[in-house]
């Protein structure tokens, strides 16, 4: 096997991973816009706050410690404990539905009704009122994050020795494929978190209930289903898959500003897939994944490099030029 | 009192049909207009033509051209920062190239290129609609970014990479470059601004400003009552983008002097540009003006208060201005969707009537 070929498919397998990432970000906004047709800018800015939360809540670090000091003149940063991973899961995932709910009640739910675009540009100021109490919660400086659930078994980090031995003895090379732990990680969790939410949807009340109202909300009301508890309950598991989308990407890139940035990495992948369909999520989130890592790989070194910053809004807009619903998208009809 | 059309009779057509046509509105204007002109020239100093009036002139004609494409024809555009970006380099090769052309020809061809590069980037509107497109534009944001900065022509193959605005004269006064006199510079772009807000309102109040609002209102309606989608959205979007190109320029050649396009031009400028006329009013003219104005005053307020006053570190500043501006968005878009445009309207209203409202 030549060798450029063996280095393709590394491409590909990486980009597969990424993908997979860009994929988790993209869930989110589709569980929301599916529910309430709210496209959801803040998605990312949700997966930095519940990262930062997470790691504040982990280190012991106390909220607001910044405002604080410099109204107060004091000096307090931390509580002096430092809080169990699963703990910490658990009360962000607290934070994250008190989040879901102050969205839904100060600002959604006076907003029922509004044309689409006037929803989506609530969402960019949520964006970035977001931001602001992040950082001003837990500060702005990059984070370190890690998960560990016992001693010594935290997410598994760096080059995964046993492909790489595999792959440079299949195809006869010298050396092997280099992909990270922690993809590979973030790959089976990202099939578990689907799964668990298929089956969430499928098998559950609430998720009878959620379908209904992505369905046809008035229809969804009529027969007695309350329309604030399910935007409420999509919200908050919303902001669940921004948490674990914040901790793979965390862990991956520590925590920072540049977070938010992947929700608009986010955007072509929903283009291509469907702003209504999980599995286009999916499916938009590995093309997009693949198709720019290769794109940098055979036609980055030509024209300069840096390919990615822009490849995947161009291929989702040459894209949607000829199928402007998406991949799996619903067809759209427009009527006078 | 003052503000009533009472006694004010149009005895002409052009005199029923223009911009003001109530005598109060139209002597404030003339007001506002000679105090902009005769009056602050004389007082302007270097910290307020750089922290306020500056980026206020600059920012309003791109709230305008913003709000020309958004407000009146109802094509979100998330690129903004990109299209400045346009201008600013075209302005800066022709600056370079042709350096005996005064410069105001130079900031009005690059508002041209800019209006050709923002047609090439408005076509995919037509088949692409709501925030499909608004995520499209993202794509010329990111890929016009990207191409300033790994294209070496466009910034003459200097090591750093910045484009510098060399020294440029109107009148044998230098109005861009490090020689330059507040008054110069404000002048300069008032100019720039007044122009445009005419521009923009005679455009909006016409056939083809009408045609825009009719996309804006239901496109498919529009198009079964003769309205051509593909010529009133390519014309916003070539209006829209010559406004912005020259905002860019101006930008650029006047206000910072020297640019590195993904730190000024990033997709951040896009936001500010639409948190904008959010805050001023979509389908305003005096709202972009009013957004301007508010967004450029609000950081300086913060600054003078949160800084020098309490003495708060300038980060928590910072993070305290992102929480009110998305509070802001939050708010206006809850209470008055049509932004501080809608209030003034209310204002002049209650004006009419008063002090006997009944």
């Amino acid at each position: 096997m030549p060798e450029q070929m063996f280095f393709a498919m590394e491409v590909i397998l990486n980009g597969l991973m990424a993908g997979v990432l860009y994929a988790l970000v993209a869930l989110g906004f589709v569980l929301i816009f599916k529910a309430s047709g709210i496209f959801n800018f803040a998605q990312g800015v949700m997966a930095l706050f519940a990262a930062m939360t997470f790691v504040g809540i982990q280190n012991g670090q106390v909220p607001f410690s910044h405002l604080i000091n410099a109204v107060f003149g004091t000096h307090i940063h931390y509580f002096g404990w430092e809080v169990h991973s699963i703990l910490a899961i658990i009360l962000t995932i607290g934070v994250m539905i008190l989040l879901a709910w102050a969205v839904q009640a100060f600002v959604f739910r006076h907003l029922v009704g509004q044309e689409p675009i006037i929803l989506f540009m609530a969402t960019i100021g949520l964006a970035y009122l977001l931001e602001g109490v992040a950082d001003l919660m837990w500060g702005s400086e990059i984070k370190k994050l890690d998960v560990c659930l016992a001693e010594g078994t935290c997410l598994p980090q760096g080059m995964n020795l046993a492909f790489d031995e595999f792959s440079a003895r299949v195809f006869d090379q010298p050396f092997g494929m280099f992909i990270d732990n922690l993809d590979i990680t973030a790959t089976i969790i990202a099939i578990l978190l689907v799964t668990a939410l298929v089956m969430f949807s499928q098998y559950t009340k609430q998720g009878r209930a959620m379908r209904a109202v992505a369905d046809d909300h008035q229809a969804a009301l009529s027969v007695g289903v309350s329309l604030n508890y399910i935007w409420i309950l999509v919200w908050s598991v919303a902001g669940f898959v921004a948490l674990v989308a914040g901790i793979m990407w965390g862990a991956k890139s520590g925590v920072q500003f540049s977070l938010s940035l992947i929700a608009l990495k986010a955007l072509p992948v929903l283009m291509l897939g469907g702003f209504t369909s999980i599995p286009g999520a999916i499916v938009g989130g590995l093309i997009i994944g693949v198709g720019e890592k290769l794109f940098e790989f055979a036609i980055g070194p030509m024209i300069g490099g840096a390919t990615e910053n822009w490849f995947a809004y161009v291929l989702a807009l040459i894209f949607l030029v000829f199928r402007p619903q998406g991949l799996f998208g619903e067809k759209i009809i427009e009527r006078v | 009192m003052f503000y009533r059309e009472a006694g004010d009779f149009s005895t002409t057509y052009p005199q029923d049909s223009q911009t003001f046509p109530i005598r109060f509105d139209r002597y404030r204007y003339y007001v506002v207009l000679a105090v902009a002109l005769l009056v602050l020239p004389f007082v302007m100093t270097d910290y307020l033509v750089n922290s306020i009036f500056l980026p206020f002139l600059i920012y309003a004609i791109a709230a305008i051209g913003l709000n020309i494409l958004t407000g009146y024809c109802g094509q979100v555009s998330l690129g903004t920062g990109g299209f400045m970006a346009v201008g600013a380099y075209a302005c800066y090769k022709l600056m370079t190239a042709f350096p005996d052309v005064n410069i105001f020809f130079h900031v009005i061809l690059a508002g041209g290129i800019t209006a050709l590069v923002g047609t090439a980037f408005g076509l995919p509107s037509l088949r692409i609609k709501g925030f499909y497109l608004a995520v499209a534009t993202l794509a010329a944001q990111f890929f016009l970014v990207w191409l300033f900065n790994k294209v070496s022509w466009f910034y003459n193959y200097s090591a750093s990479g910045q484009i510098n605005a060399p020294e440029r004269t109107v009148f044998g006064v230098p109005v861009t470059g490090a020689n330059t006199d507040a008054w110069a510079t404000y002048l300069f772009c008032l100019v720039f601004t007044v122009g445009a807000a005419l521009l923009a309102r005679n455009l909006t109040r016409g056939a083809v400003g009408r045609q825009w609002m009719a996309i804006r209102d239901m496109d498919i309606a529009a198009e079964i009552i003769g309205v051509n989608p593909l010529k009133a959205k390519l014309t916003a979007f070539a209006v829209s983008s010559f406004f912005v190109g020259v905002s860019g320029a101006l930008f650029f050649a006047v206000y910072l002097g020297a640019v590195e396009v993904g730190e000024v031009f990033g997709i951040t400028k896009s936001f500010l540009v639409l948190f904008m006329i959010i805050i001023g009013g979509l389908g305003s003219i005096f709202g972009s003006f009013a957004g301007a104005a508010f967004l450029v005053v609000l950081p300086v307020v913060l600054k003078i208060v949160g800084v020098d006053m309490l003495g708060w570190p300038t980060d928590i500043v910072a993070h305290f201005q992102l929480v009110i501006v998305g509070a802001l968005i939050i708010v206006f878009l809850r209470y008055e969707p049509h932004g501080i445009a809608q209030l003034w309207r209310v204002a002049k209203e209650k004006l009419r009537l008063w002090p006997f409202p009944h």
